[in-house]
């Protein structure tokens, strides 16, 4: 992946509008963050292959960034991304690493299902 | 003298971590490991330091990274559940317990390690260990393996007093050293603790600071 350059990020979320579309969205402070004092809590949450619609799909900030897709009964969200990769699938990677490389936040799209 | 030695746990590197050093032991006197691997780590947040790889890359680089881990350790036999990371709790039981059971039964191994359900941290942990132990119980008497029973929560000497299985690893910590690396996605952000001695410094209170040293078990007693 590399650092996120926006206009290359905008425009590969302007490829995936009004169709159908593969959602991998997650956030996660680790799963042994309470355990290595980290954190006082263990927070996580992953989506996998949610498909989704969107019309209106933006990359904003100055870095870190945020990424809003608005679909037709809502939004999906996500901040803190730090990185991007468009892979060969046709795929857009984001992701939030944090000093140590970890992740910490990813929002990814794709035309067809992401392998489990 | 054991026999055989089966592992059970769900992710790639947790076979070198816990007990890398015991497994590295049992093949190098010449007993056959296997390690049954739940799921591929698909939802780790480690990608390298700096990071080389991303959430889609990441189960084949860790599945890669596990071949040379097993070699370093002299794991000869590897079966992949082919579970996805975080989720085993939330899979049937049963199912699962099936699986174990019929590993069990084609493995015959006279020794298991795996997670003390309840007392090992991560969901997954707790999850496969606690259908391994039920696995096993399904066993007969005679065909019952000892259960060696990984566990490393805060409070898990509290909860379960203190580990009376305690290995000695010093004389194949260059082996579990090898695992370690092998697992570079995983390893490279606490390798640097290595650097300075933390490894094996014994006033450290660091989390690895005896990982190289020793590693504790307790033998699961079946009620």
């Amino acid at each position: 992946m590399d650092p996120i350059n926006k206009s290359i990020v905008q425009s590969a979320l302007n490829g995936f509008l009004n169709r159908d579309v593969y959602l991998h969205l997650e956030t996660t402070n680790g799963a042994y963050a309470v355990h290595r004092k980290e954190s006082n809590m263990t927070v996580g949450a992953y989506i996998r292959n949610g498909r989704i619609c969107f019309g209106r799909g933006i990359i904003t900030g100055d870095g870190p960034y945020r990424v809003g897709l608005k679909i037709e009964l809502g939004w999906v969200y996500a901040e803190g991304l730090t990185d991007f990769e468009t892979d060969q699938e046709g795929r857009l990677l984001l992701a939030g690493h944090d000093q140590d490389g970890r992740l910490a936040v990813a929002l990814e799209l794709s035309l067809s299902p992401f392998e489990l | 003298m054991e026999q055989h030695v089966l592992v059970v746990f769900p992710h790639p590197d947790d076979e070198t971590f816990g007990c890398g050093g015991t497994i590295a032991q049992f093949t190098k006197s010449g007993v056959p490991v296997t390690y049954v691997c739940g799921t591929m780590g698909q939802m780790g947040r480690n990608m390298g330091r700096p990071f080389f790889a991303n959430r889609e890359s990441l189960p084949s680089i860790r599945e890669a990274e596990l071949e040379k881990a097993c070699q370093a350790i002299g794991i000869q036999h590897l079966i992949k559940l082919g579970l996805r990371d975080k989720t085993i709790e939330f899979e049937d039981p049963e199912q699962l317990t099936d699986r174990i059971e019929q590993i069990l039964k084609e493995v015959r191994p006279s020794l298991v390690i795996t997670h003390y359900p309840g007392h090992a941290v991560h969901p997954d942990h707790n999850a496969l260990g606690d259908v391994t132990i039920r696995a096993v119980s399904r066993l007969s008497l005679q065909e019952r393996p000892i259960v060696y029973a990984h566990a490393f929560a805060r409070d898990c000497q509290d909860m379960l007093g203190a580990p009376d299985i305690i290995n000695d690893i010093s004389a194949v910590s260059e082996m579990k050293l090898a695992a370690i690396r092998a697992h570079r996605s995983q390893s490279q952000v606490i390798l640097p603790r290595l650097g300075n001695g933390q490894f094996k410094n014994p006033s450290s209170k660091n989390s690895y600071s005896h990982m190289l040293e020793r590693e504790s078990f307790w033998t699961y007693r079946f009620s």
